[in-house]
């Protein structure tokens, strides 16, 4: 309920450490995420930005530092109040996870009926606007198993902005796209984004498309932000790590040979 | 080599606690958890519907077929050794007896646990591993009280109404053979059997044992469909494990019931 | 996916057939409709010996069904043994009637033969029967015959 100093930041990360026992997955994380933009946070698998967006969402609680979002700290919230929330965030999972046991129409739907009391009527209109707004109300009686994977990941879209959150978060959405959907995925995240007014953050190793959309870029790696700028800095940087990761370089600071004996030692050896 | 045992035991003692203490204590807290979270099942009647349909009408075929088989081959098995006393008009008391208090409520319960108990492990665990439950969190509905809830009191309900159905059908099963085929007397059928057979002794009795049942196998159910890793071995592991200790509880259960019940009548 | 309705339907039907099935079971099978627990009255009966009589052995009187044994102990004052029986409310017997302990067929099981006396009065809740006869043991009627038979043998010297 106690709101913080009026900030232009929708979320701050300050100092957090995450890990299980002696695993550490993030170290002294700080970032911000301005209200209205659109932010991509990048890195190899295994960096922890999928966590990241767990700790940002309160899915998961941070060991040391502060998560705030709308200048709530995350982790100290109540059962009821984080509820609160997340009706208030919209978060898109990797392949959609939409409900298999109900038509995409029951998806979007689905958080109209269970948080709101409108009838029916319009419950129904809002959730053909929302299938409108991603380019599927014709497949809105398809079950999610008719469903190609570009469409399901839109009509999961639609089912995360229903409530008109003021937080996207996106979890690896370009992954497995064909190139048409890849681009469509795209401008919708901006085309959401701007007319919902809303903030977002888009969690990717995407490195073309995201450069294309997004207004900042956090690249972490091994579990700390090593760079951060807008994507022409990004695409400048000289941090040896970011160039092979932008330009996609096979050999450099991520080795191409996984640590093995001498070469001539191996092949000679009986 | 005293080191040796003691590695052993130390080594058994780990798997002991690793796999059955600490999954117990996590089983009984999620059982408590669901029980919790049990308002919404009651007051949105229509989800908890949704899951009898699927856990105990599709299971009518299995056992109603199942309940008249086993009643033939009881009244079949029985009339066999009757015979032999002459006590032949006995059979009712016999095929109704075994069904109301024994076969009843186990059989329908260990044909439940793998028809209608595998499917809900099956459909939790793949919607965990599909991040279907995290996205509902997300959405800030709890997975507990919509999608665990609802299937656990499906179980609880159908489980006695199918025991019941197992028994009717069987003691018709009975009847066809014992009467129909093989011609004992259905008089004497129908009215030995009505006076050896006790509403309170053995028909309640056998109600509330498969109510004990259908809450161990919808638990079981439940909990190791959202306890299952998130792979595909995981989930059919789960599967797995639900048929079986499922059964193995209902027949440890059984034993504890029946000496409860029914001991020196 | 089915609709709201076909649901409603399925498990509607389900929950008929299930109670169909409970009737059954309690009516057809069991004795549930033959004896409301509401309309019985409890009348004491005090045996030497009952021999393998159980609670829940029915009480016949002119070989019907007329009510249910419904316990069984030892009178330590008398020792004897005092067994309850709960009669259905419909029929009333006379003070002086007599209960014995008979056997259904030769090996059967025991059940109370009530019979009646000729009191104008009858028994209320509560009364004890004065006349009982005690189930026959088989030992001591092997005893008795054996006994018998040495009698006779001993007289005829």
């Amino acid at each position: 309920m106690q709101d913080t100093v009026a900030t232009s930041n929708l979320v701050e990360v300050d100092q957090v450490w995450f890990g299980y026992d002696e695993r550490r997955i993030l170290k002294d994380i700080n970032l911000v995420v301005p209200k209205g933009k659109v932010v991509a946070i990048m890195g190899l698998s295994g960096c922890g930005k999928t966590t990241l967006l767990r700790l940002i969402g309160g899915a998961l609680f941070p060991n040391e530092g502060e998560i705030r979002v709308a200048g709530r700290v995350v982790n100290k919230l109540g059962d009821a109040e984080l509820f609160e929330l997340r009706r208030k965030m919209g978060m898109l999972f990797q392949f959609g996870a939409l409900f298999t046991d109900m038509s995409s129409f029951d998806n979007v739907a689905f958080q109209m009926r269970e948080h709101t009391d409108l009838p029916e009527s319009m419950i129904r209109d809002l959730a053909l606007m929302k299938l409108q707004a991603v380019g599927l109300r014709g497949a809105a009686d398809l079950m999610p198993a008719e469903l190609s994977g570009g469409m399901a990941r839109r009509v999961a879209l639609a089912r995360s902005i229903a409530l008109d959150p003021m937080l996207m978060l996106y979890d690896e959405p370009f992954t497995g796209l064909d190139p048409i959907s890849l681009g469509v995925i795209g401008q919708l995240i901006r085309r959401l984004n701007d007319s919902l007014g809303a903030t977002s953050i888009v969690v990717t190793h995407d490195v073309a498309e995201a450069l294309e959309l997004v207004d900042y870029v956090y690249y972490m790696s091994a579990g700390k932000v090593e760079f951060q700028g807008t994507p022409d800095e990004v695409r400048a940087g000289k941090l040896p790590s970011l160039r092979q990761f932008v330009y996609g370089e096979s050999d450099g600071p991520v080795p191409f040979h996984y640590p093995a004996p001498e070469y001539r030692q191996d092949l000679l050896a009986q | 080599m005293t080191a040796r045992i003691a590695e052993l035991l130390r080594a058994l003692g780990a798997r002991i606690v690793n796999n059955w203490v600490w999954r117990l204590g996590f089983a009984f807290r999620f059982l408590w958890v669901t029980l919790k979270e049990s308002g919404a099942s009651f007051r949105r009647f229509h989800l908890t519907i949704r899951e009898i349909y699927f856990t105990g009408v599709l299971s009518l075929i299995i056992i109603l077929v199942s309940g008249l088989f086993v009643g033939m081959v009881l009244a079949l098995q029985g009339y066999d050794t009757l015979v032999r006393f002459g006590s032949s008009e006995v059979l009712g008391v016999l095929v109704s007896l075994s069904l109301v208090r024994e076969l009843g409520p186990v059989v329908a319960g260990l044909l439940f646990a793998s028809r209608a108990g595998s499917a809900i492990t099956a459909e939790i665990g793949l919607m965990k591993a599909t991040e279907q439950l995290a996205a509902m969190e997300m959405m800030a509905v709890d997975p507990i009280a919509r999608v665990v809830a609802p299937r656990f009191w499906a179980g609880v309900i159908s489980m006695p109404v199918l025991a019941a159905l197992f028994s009717a059908m069987g003691v018709f099963g009975g009847y066809l053979v014992g009467v129909q085929l093989i011609g004992v007397d259905e008089g004497s059928f129908w009215s030995q059997m009505q006076a050896a057979v006790d509403f309170r002794e053995d028909v309640l009795n056998g109600v509330i044992k498969s109510l004990v049942f259908g809450v161990a196998v919808a638990w079981i159910a439940v909990y190791e469909g959202y306890d299952a890793p998130p792979t595909a071995e995981g989930v059919s592991g789960a599967t797995t494990r639900t048929v079986v200790t499922s059964s193995l509880a209902i027949l440890a259960l059984d034993v504890v019931l029946t000496a409860l019940m029914f001991r020196g009548t | 996916m089915m609709t709201r309705k076909e649901l409603d339907l399925w498990v509607g039907i389900f929950a008929v057939i299930g109670i169909g099935a409970m009737l059954f079971l309690s009516l057809k099978v069991a004795n549930l409709a033959s004896f409301s627990a509401a309309d019985t009255y409890q009348i004491q009966a005090k045996f030497e010996n009952i021999g393998s009589l159980k609670v829940r052995a029915p009480v016949k009187s002119a070989g019907v069904v007329v009510g249910r044994v419904s316990e069984i102990h030892f009178d330590n004052e008398s020792f004897e043994a005092v067994v309850t029986l709960n009669i259905d409310g419909r029929f009333k017997f006379p003070k002086d009637s007599s209960a014995k302990i008979m056997t259904a067929g030769l090996l059967g099981e025991q059940y109370i033969g009530l019979s009646p006396g000729g009191d104008s009065a009858n028994l209320k809740s509560g009364d004890t029967l004065k006349l009982t006869q005690s189930a026959v043991v088989l030992e001591n009627l092997i005893g008795q015959f054996l006994y018998n038979k040495a009698a006779e043998g001993d007289g005829k010297k």
